[in-house]
């Protein structure tokens, strides 16, 4: 086994592990912090089915987003939904044999790629041309963007430039999978790819990526609007009864 | 002290987001709290030594009490979606009143401290140390939100920078750096009844009076009970309605409401208070034990019903947070609340506001009006913040813009309502609420109505409109005191009662 092929094999252990275990200790805390008062944005459902309906409605169309910036919403729904397809269309190099819906996007995720990396340049251009949107970008906003442009676009470089062994990739992804190692082919491009993602993988739980769990557990958005119905307590809320 | 000088903005045909200016209104701070008003609550009389480490583990006890503030400090991804949806920042241009720079006022310092990337990189996430700039910073900006919950509309994650002001507030006040205009008022609540710090007997004075005035009007023996035991309905208002202008007139039309349905009522002396600022500085133990004043006065009166006046962040309060505070509303099993709930009348909501009982007995036809009375208005709404995105009314989600509407529409012939993106879910705060309607921010509360002014503005060309009718207490104070800062006639303010006491039949039963 190469050294090349070891260092990225433990890498992706590590990514994978920091991610997990990352979201899951962001996930378990957002989880046991109550939420002692009814403050749902109103108007708001009524009803449990409702909330399912507003937060559908917030994940799959951003319908916030949409009242209140075109642009913004424009270039980032073509983001989000391009990832959506890219991620579904990569799952090919991890499974064996490929799910038929798998099989069934590649077309479309092949296209995706160029709406990803159009989406990211909008939302990039957003943060130097709109002095608002100027004045509240961190540096890691930006890098952000980086990240996510340059793993777009090797990845587009591999498709349309200079193809990898993509049937070696894969095999060593299922290696890793299965704990039977293979080797990694040493394709330059590739392994920016893959080192990129890694280190997505790595500040996602640490980064303003928990934008996507946070959204479920929003209190503005998932409460249901029926205080004077229930009384809403929380335990330490409740202790003051006593 | 008067406040510094300071310009109207000019009104503009269209709007338009101002270019950010920095700074410009970083000189603006509400007069802080002196050490007795401090320790009247229970906070310290002023910054000790260790601020700095208080003011952090208060922070830490916050996040992990309210998951609100825990996810919104993580979740914000800096899209700029709120940036020109705060009515101060467009009434100002200063960037620190973006929804997003005002709650990353508290998040670098929640990054700093709390988070992995903070800790190791701060520079590449923005995270700084808690210092005394900092603080001031905090203490000017966190005072230049009225918590009106607009920007959270607009969140694509539902971010609600309220939510993240009231922390901010909470930790201020647990160091000792409260701010005077909210926490005086909240002395005044706990040692007299109410915000306004009027006494027993002086109320019941007021009362005799009005029912002295409203004879002289309609001729009408009209009551304004006090502490009437046994009592149907408890009436909860805004301490304003007892003596200021033109509050005043919709306790009247409230008062005449009543008395043309034949529904027994009562004020009562102890809880003659329906604000609740304690939803202001975010404290709950504040919040809870104002609101407990008025589970008092319900089981000593021992009413049916409870009705809640014109004030609009204090029906957030009541709609919101009662049931969950004292017990008022429904639907509970446990013990503390079950024994105000078994004596409220459950076929009605509890609490109800005046608007959703008006309504009620309109719909039932148990009312009668003249709307001709009110030909010389031409009426246009201005929804109240908390009322809007922080409540409801009626059954359905939104029956907090159709109840009101629905109101003036029976009781006046002439009504226009505002541009669609300025009312509803998306209405513009008046600029004074949240704990802002104080002399010393009046430069923050003059521009800050700018967006309403300038709705408003259309609606006079376009429909001759001279009657802004509003549901809230604050609303109206803070407009009749900005109204000719924008050469309006304060007098275009009212209540919607203000409307139904003009317009409704008086039988003498």
């Amino acid at each position: 086994m190469s050294l090349l092929t070891a260092v990225y094999g433990m890498l992706f252990y590590a990514a994978i592990l920091a991610l997990v275990v990352g979201l899951f200790l962001k996930i378990w805390r957002y989880w046991k912090t109550p939420a002692p008062l009814k403050i749902p944005t109103t108007p708001a459902p009524t009803t449990c089915t409702g909330v399912v309906f507003r937060l559908t409605r917030e994940v799959v169309f951003f319908e916030s987003l949409f009242k209140s910036s075109k642009w913004t919403w424009v270039f980032g729904w073509i983001f989000h939904v391009s990832l959506a397809l890219v991620v579904v269309r990569h799952l090919r190099y991890f499974q064996e044999p490929v799910w038929w819906p798998v099989t069934m996007i590649q077309p479309f995720g092949l296209y995706a790629g160029f709406g990803l990396l159009l989406g990211l340049a909008g939302l990039w251009a957003r943060r130097f041309l709109v002095d608002r949107v100027r004045y509240i970008s961190t540096p890691s906003d930006h890098l952000m963007l980086a990240l996510l442009i340059a793993i777009g676009v090797s990845g587009m470089f591999m498709q349309y430039v200079a193809h990898t062994d993509i049937v070696a990739v894969k095999a060593f992804f299922l290696g890793l999978m299965r704990f039977h190692w293979q080797p990694l082919p040493a394709d330059p491009a590739l392994l920016v790819h893959l080192g990129l993602v890694a280190i997505l993988m790595v500040i996602f739980p640490i980064s303003k990526l928990l934008h996507a769990p946070g959204l479920f557990f929003s209190p503005t958005r998932n409460q249901t609007d029926n205080p004077r119905e229930a009384r809403h307590l929380a335990a330490w809320a409740s202790a003051l009864d006593k | 002290m008067a406040t510094a000088a300071f310009e109207t903005p000019p009104l503009k045909t269209y709007p338009v987001i101002p270019l950010v200016q920095a700074g410009a209104m970083s000189h603006l701070k509400p007069f802080v709290a002196s050490e007795p008003i401090q320790k009247a609550l229970g906070f310290p009389g002023e910054l000790a030594e260790d601020w700095q480490s208080k003011a952090i583990t208060k922070m830490g006890e916050l996040l992990g009490k309210y998951r609100s503030l825990q996810v919104y400090m993580d979740a914000c991804v800096h899209c700029g979606a709120c940036s020109d949806k705060c009515h101060y920042f467009l009434g100002t241009g200063d960037p620190k009143n973006m929804p997003v720079a005002r709650q990353d006022l508290m998040r670098k310092v929640y990054r700093r401290y709390f988070t992995f990337a903070g800790k190791y990189f701060p520079k590449l996430v923005g995270a700084v140390d808690l210092t005394r700039d900092v603080l001031d910073d905090w203490y000017s900006y966190y005072h230049q939100c009225s918590e009106c919950r607009r920007c959270s509309v607009f969140c694509p994650y539902g971010i609600d920078t309220a939510e993240v002001t009231m922390a901010a507030r909470e930790i201020m006040d647990s160091i000792g750096m409260g701010q005077k205009y909210s926490n005086e008022i909240i002395g005044k609540v706990h040692r007299i009844g109410n915000n306004l710090g009027i006494p027993g007997p002086a109320l019941e004075n007021t009362l005799e009076g009005l029912e002295e005035d409203t004879k002289d009007d309609t001729g009408i023996d009209i009551k304004f009970p006090l502490d009437v035991k046994g009592a149907e309905v408890l009436l909860i208002t805004p301490s304003a309605d007892f003596f200021s202008e033109p509050h005043v007139e919709s306790l009247i039309g409230y008062a005449k409401v009543f008395h043309a349905a034949g529904i027994s009522w009562t004020l009562s002396s102890m809880a003659s208070e329906a604000g609740n600022f304690g939803m202001f500085i975010g404290n709950y133990e504040q919040l809870r034990t104002i609101a407990l004043r008025i589970r008092q006065a319900a089981l000593e009166l021992g009413v049916k019903r409870i009705v809640v006046g014109e004030c609009g962040h204090a029906w957030r309060v009541a709609y919101s947070f009662w049931n969950t505070l004292t017990g008022i509303g429904g639907g509970a099993s446990d013990p503390f609340a079950l024994a105000l709930q078994s004596q409220l009348d459950s076929r009605f909501k509890q609490p109800t506001h005046i608007c959703e009982f008006t309504d009620d007995l309109i719909q039932r036809g148990a009312l009668q009006f003249d709307k001709e009375a009110n030909d010389h208005r031409f009426i246009t709404f201005h929804d109240s913040c908390n009322v809007a995105r922080g409540s409801r009314m009626g059954d359905q989600p939104g029956g907090q813009f159709i109840i009101p509407r629905r109101i003036i529409q029976a009781v006046a012939n002439h009504f226009h309502d505002m541009a669609p993106q300025t009312i509803g879910e998306a209405t513009f705060c008046c600029g004074g609420g949240g704990g802002l309607l104080t002399d010393d921010l009046m430069e923050l509360r003059v521009k800050g109505a700018l967006p309403r002014m300038e709705a408003l503005k259309q609606v006079v060309e376009e429909h001759n409109v001279n009657f802004m009718a509003t549901i809230c207490a604050i609303c109206k104070a803070q407009f009749t005191k900005v109204l000719p800062y924008y050469g309006f006639n304060m007098g275009m303010v009212g209540g919607v009662h203000q409307l139904v006491s003009t317009a409704i039949r008086l039988g003498d039963r």
